[in-house]
Order: C-alpha cells, then structure tokens, then sequence
C-alpha cells in the first residue's frame, strides 16, 4: 500500500517513532511545566534525571535481578528522592535571587551526573532487555507493531493524563495551582508551602526517570542520553509556553509526530524540524501556542 | 558597592597599565599557544559578560558564535586563500549576523524563555554544523593555514601569533571598555535594573538589548576566528552547547558584571582543564559542575567580585 509515492509501512513505523518520541517529549515537557509553575526555575538536570532513571533500571536489573515491573516503580522513587534532596539541601537557597541562578545551579547538577556515569559506565551505551510480556509484535496489515513500543504509548499518556487530572481536579493539585498563583497567599492560608515545592520537585524529577525507565529498552542506556533530549524539549517548552499542562503534553505529542513525518518526507532535516517550529511559532505567536502573556 | 566600585574605577588606568605589560612580557614566560588559547576564551567571555552582566540577558548560545566565526575563518583562509586579517574580519561579520537572527528571535521572550530560546537556536546551528559538509562534520575543519598577517609577518612564529592574539584581544576589550562606559551602556544597566522603567522613559529597549546581543555575538566570533587561527582547526566541539556553558562559568567564576572577572575566569578555568585533562580524564566535567554549583551557591559574586567586596570591607577607601 503507498500514499503519495510513500510506503505506509515506512509511514507508519516513522510515525510510531514520532509518536513514542512524542511522549517522551510530553512527560518531559509537563515535568519541567509543573516544577516552573511553583519554583519558577527551568530544571535543567531533567535530561540526567532521564538518563539516571534509565541508569537505575539497568543497574537494578543487571545487578540486582529487579525486574522491570519493580523498576518503573523502584527508579521513579530513587531519582525522585535524589531531586528532594537536591531541592532541600540546594535549590531552598536561591529562591529569593533571580530565577536565572536556578538554571545555572541544575546546569552544574546535570553536568556532575553526566560526568559521573560517563566516568562510571562510559559512553558506548548498554542495552536493556524488552521484558518478557512485552516482547514481539503484532502485524496491523499495514505495518507491524512492536508490542513494547505500543506499552511505552498507552503507559506515558496514563502518566501525563494521571498527572493532568491530579493537578485539575484534586485537592492537592489545587494547592498547587494556587501555589503557582500566589505562594505567598497559600502560605498564609496555612498550608505548608515548602512542604508542596518538594514534594512538587521530587514529582517533576520522578516523572523524568519513569521516562528514563520506558526509554530503556528503545534506546541505548548511555550518560548522554538526556543531554540532547533535553535541549530539545526546551523547543518543545517554548513552543508550547509553560502555561498549561493539557498544553505541555499536546505540544510534546503533535511535535513528536511532526518530527516523525519529516523523517520519511526529508530525513536530513529531522533534527532540527523542532527548532524550525520554534522559529515560527516566536516570529508569530511569540508567548507560545498555550502561553499566556 | 559603590564606593568599592570608584575605589576599583578610580585605580583602573593603573591597572590596566600593568596588566598590559604583563601581557606583553608573557609570551616569554609562558608557553604561547598556552597564553593564546587563555586570551581567545578571556575574549569569549568577555563578550558574554557584555550581554549578562551588564544587559541581563542570560544567552545559551554564545557557543554558535564561537564555532561559526570558526568555521567561516577557517573555510575562508583555507579554501578561499584569503589573508588572515579578512578571514578574522569575516568570521567577525558571519558571528554578528548570526548575532542578529538570534537576537530578533530570543529578544521576543525574557529571562528563561530567553535562555532556552538561545540554547535551542544554537543547537540547531550544532546540528547544522554536523550535516553540512563544508563544515567536516564530526573531523571538523582542519589544516586552517595561519598565513601572513597583511602577507608580511609570518604567523608559524608563535611569537608573532601571540601578539596578533594579543593586539585581537585587547581591541575587543576597548570595545566591550567603551561600551559599557557610553551612555549606550548605561541604558542597557537601566534595562537589566528595571526594564519596565526604561521603557515607561522612552527608551526602545527591543533594539538595544539586540544591538547589545549583535556585539556580544560579533565579539565572540571575533574570539572564535582567531582560535581557529591559532590552532589551525574549527571543530564541532566549539558549536557544542558545553563551550555554552563553559563560558557561562568563566563569566560566573570571575565576577558577573565586572569588567576584568571574565578575564580571571577564562583563565583559571583554562589552566585547570588543561591541568586537570592529563591526571582526571572525564572527571574534568563532573569538576567543571562541581564549581558551577558552588559558585552559584556561595560564590554569586565571583573573585573580582569578592575581591571588590573585600578592598571595601578593608576600608581602603
């Protein structure tokens, strides 16, 4: 079967790509959205935190015989406490300075991980095994379906939407809303303000490592991993504007699958579609497709 | 602050006398290419400094004005055969309209937004770098011909190189000098203060921070060209958004907003990876963000900024 001169097995495998890369950028993107909501500083450790989820996984598996059931579980948590440290003993201190110092602060966190695992593990990579129910395929007619790849679609969209729902509907996530409005007035209403910034920066980071830990059969376990993921879901933040987070994990899909169309239209321009993208969307709608200002 | 601040102002002809000899004596002292490679980065950074110390604006990019300036140098010297003063000018020119394009699209957002707009624009220009094959790819450009100055002065002479370096630099100083004491300056330190201000006095401060953004990236090529020069190679690590940071760090470790922190910076920073390259090997990065957490930490103001701090504190003034 052919669409326009393309092959729909070539298209749709690109686009399933698109969209697995998609969701990586989602989680990632909403992530970064939640921690600057309340600590208005951008995390640039998410990509370490990405690859330190995936490094987890790995060593659990490898080392320990921990399955990759446990390890969606197990490495969010790790990580995430790793964050909540991060957070009290660090990050406390600076928010009273210029945002900016924030940045400059994960800079160096991010690359002390890398360093650390690089020195650690090296650069080659290592490979992780697709657990054993998410093995093989299934042939859709038109193209065949990695099973693992359809399970990493279905289990970050949970995450994202889980995520989209605790923030809008529940009590906490109200708190945290209001927090993002006004942290000092939530202070003031008695509740317990830097209680909520950790818990929310431990989530943010956790939600990177649960990514890592999906990534680690696709790709490469490597130190280097997150590095230029993470540039490019900044594009995908500054497409989207960190207003909203139903806006976060729209953008971080629609430009996964952007990606994966100009693989099978113009390959060489793959990589960089999503600065393109960024270009316009600044030159015409300069706070961002959800940003608010 | 202030008064430290004349103090420092007060004393600064003097200074820069003596630091002016000691650059002219130390190619004598010290290896050249070493000292070289020190004023290319104190260059780098100053022009950054030019655009977060005294404009505010945080850029992640300056690595894409460092390594084009680079690439164009080298491609013109090399393939072009031009002399080595054009190919510098060129890559100048080639950093300050990429300057320009940057500016137009990351002066539309502030503060963060600002920084990952820089960040993501210089990365497209690292994978621009990786795919055209003008460029050399992952090999980079290499053989680059340091040529004759004007076609007279040999600069295979490392002595003669150095002080081409030198005069390089210096020129970028007076220019990043006079910038910051013209009254264009002050308006950028008015923006960085309080920009709703200069804008509600009238000041169109779109265009001054881009005019402020186009020399800091002309004066980072300028930086780039002449590293290209000296080390007859471009490579893709100078596009890489860890010169990026780098760079960032030598301006922090020095001294946010001081005229010569990026200067001490660039050269500390500099001796240590060159110090620490043989004995550590890949722990230089997790050292480079160990320093990078601490000063953000508890050295905000850097060592001249410390220094000033302390001549104040010693009542000298």
């Amino acid at each position: 079967m052919e669409i326009f001169g393309i092959s729909t097995a070539l298209l749709g495998s690109q686009l399933l790509v698109g969209l697995i890369n998609g969701s990586f950028y989602a989680i990632l993107s909403l992530g970064l959205a939640i921690i600057f909501g309340l600590l208005n500083i951008i995390n640039f450790a998410h990509g370490a935190q990405y690859m330190m989820g995936a490094f987890v996984a790995w060593i659990a598996l490898t080392r320990f015989g921990i399955s990759y059931w446990a390890a969606l579980i197990v490495a969010p948590l790790i990580v995430g406490a790793v964050g909540v440290l991060i957070e009290r003993l660090m990050l406390r201190r600076l928010y009273k300075l210029d945002h900016l110092y924030g940045l400059l602060l994960t800079f160096g966190l991010a690359l002390i991980f890398e360093g650390v695992f690089r020195d650690q593990f090296g650069i080659s990579g290592e490979s992780y095994e697709v657990p054993e129910l998410l093995s093989g395929g299934v042939d859709l007619g038109f193209m065949f379906l990695p099973i693992y790849r359809g399970w990493v679609i279905i289990a970050s969209l949970t995450v994202c939407f889980g995520t989209w729902y605790m923030i809008e509907r529940t009590k906490l996530g109200a708190y945290l809303r209001a927090g993002t409005e006004n942290s000092a007035m939530v202070q003031a209403l008695g509740i317990n303000v830097p209680l909520l910034i950790t818990f929310t920066y431990g989530y943010g980071v956790a939600l990177a490592a649960f990514a890592g830990v999906l990534a680690a059969p696709i790709f490469q376990v490597n130190p280097l991993m997150g590095s230029n993921l993470i540039i490019v879901v900044f594009a995908v933040v500054v497409i989207g504007g960190m207003g909203s987070i139903m806006g976060s994990i729209l953008t971080g899909l629609g430009l996964g699958l952007i990606e994966g169309l100009t693989r099978v239209v113009y390959p060489e321009a793959s990589s960089v579609v999503v600065f393109v993208i960024m270009v316009i969307v600044l030159l015409v709608r300069p706070a961002g497709l959800f940003g608010k200002s | 602050m202030k008064s430290s601040a004349n103090f420092l102002e007060s004393k600064l002809p003097l200074l820069f006398g003596v630091l002016f000899i000691l650059g002219l004596i130390a190619p004598f002292a010290m290896y050249p290419t070493f000292l070289m490679k020190i004023l290319c980065y104190a260059l780098f950074a100053c022009a950054f400094n030019l655009l977060l110390g005294f404009a505010g604006l945080l850029s992640f990019g300056h690595a894409a004005f460092l390594g084009t300036a680079g690439y164009v140098c080298g491609l013109m010297v090399r393939d072009v055969g031009v002399t080595p003063e054009v190919g510098i000018l060129a890559g100048t020119v080639a950093a300050g309209l990429l300057g320009w394009l940057f500016g137009v699209l990351a002066i539309r957002r502030t503060g963060i937004y600002f920084a990952m707009i820089t960040l993501a624009l210089a990365q497209m220009v690292f994978f621009l770098a990786l795919q055209i094959r003008a460029t050399g790819g992952e090999d980079g450009l290499q053989g680059v011909p340091r040529g004759h100055l004007f076609g007279l002065l040999d600069l295979n002479d490392n002595i003669t190189m150095y002080y081409l370096v030198f005069a390089i630099f210096c020129f970028g100083f007076f220019v990043i000098y006079r910038t910051i004491h013209s009254p264009f300056g002050q308006i950028l330190k008015a923006i960085r203060e309080n920009e709703p201000r200069a804008i509600s006095l009238g000041y169109d401060v779109s265009k001054f921070k881009l005019i402020a953004f186009i020399i800091s990236a002309a004066l980072a090529g300028m930086a780039g060209a002449t590293k290209t020069l000296v080390f007859q190679l471009a490579s893709l690590s100078d596009v890489h958004w860890h010169a990026s940071g780098e760079v960032v760090l030598m301006t922090l470790l020095g001294g946010l907003g001081t005229i010569l922190g990026p200067i001490v910076g660039a050269a500390t920073i500099v001796s240590l990876q060159t110090q620490l390259a043989d004995s550590v090997g890949s722990w230089v990065t997790v050292i480079m963000g160990a320093i990078f957490v601490l000063c953000v930490l508890s050295f905000r103001r850097g060592i001249i900024g410390e220094l000033q701090a302390l001549i104040k504190r010693s009542g000298v003034n």
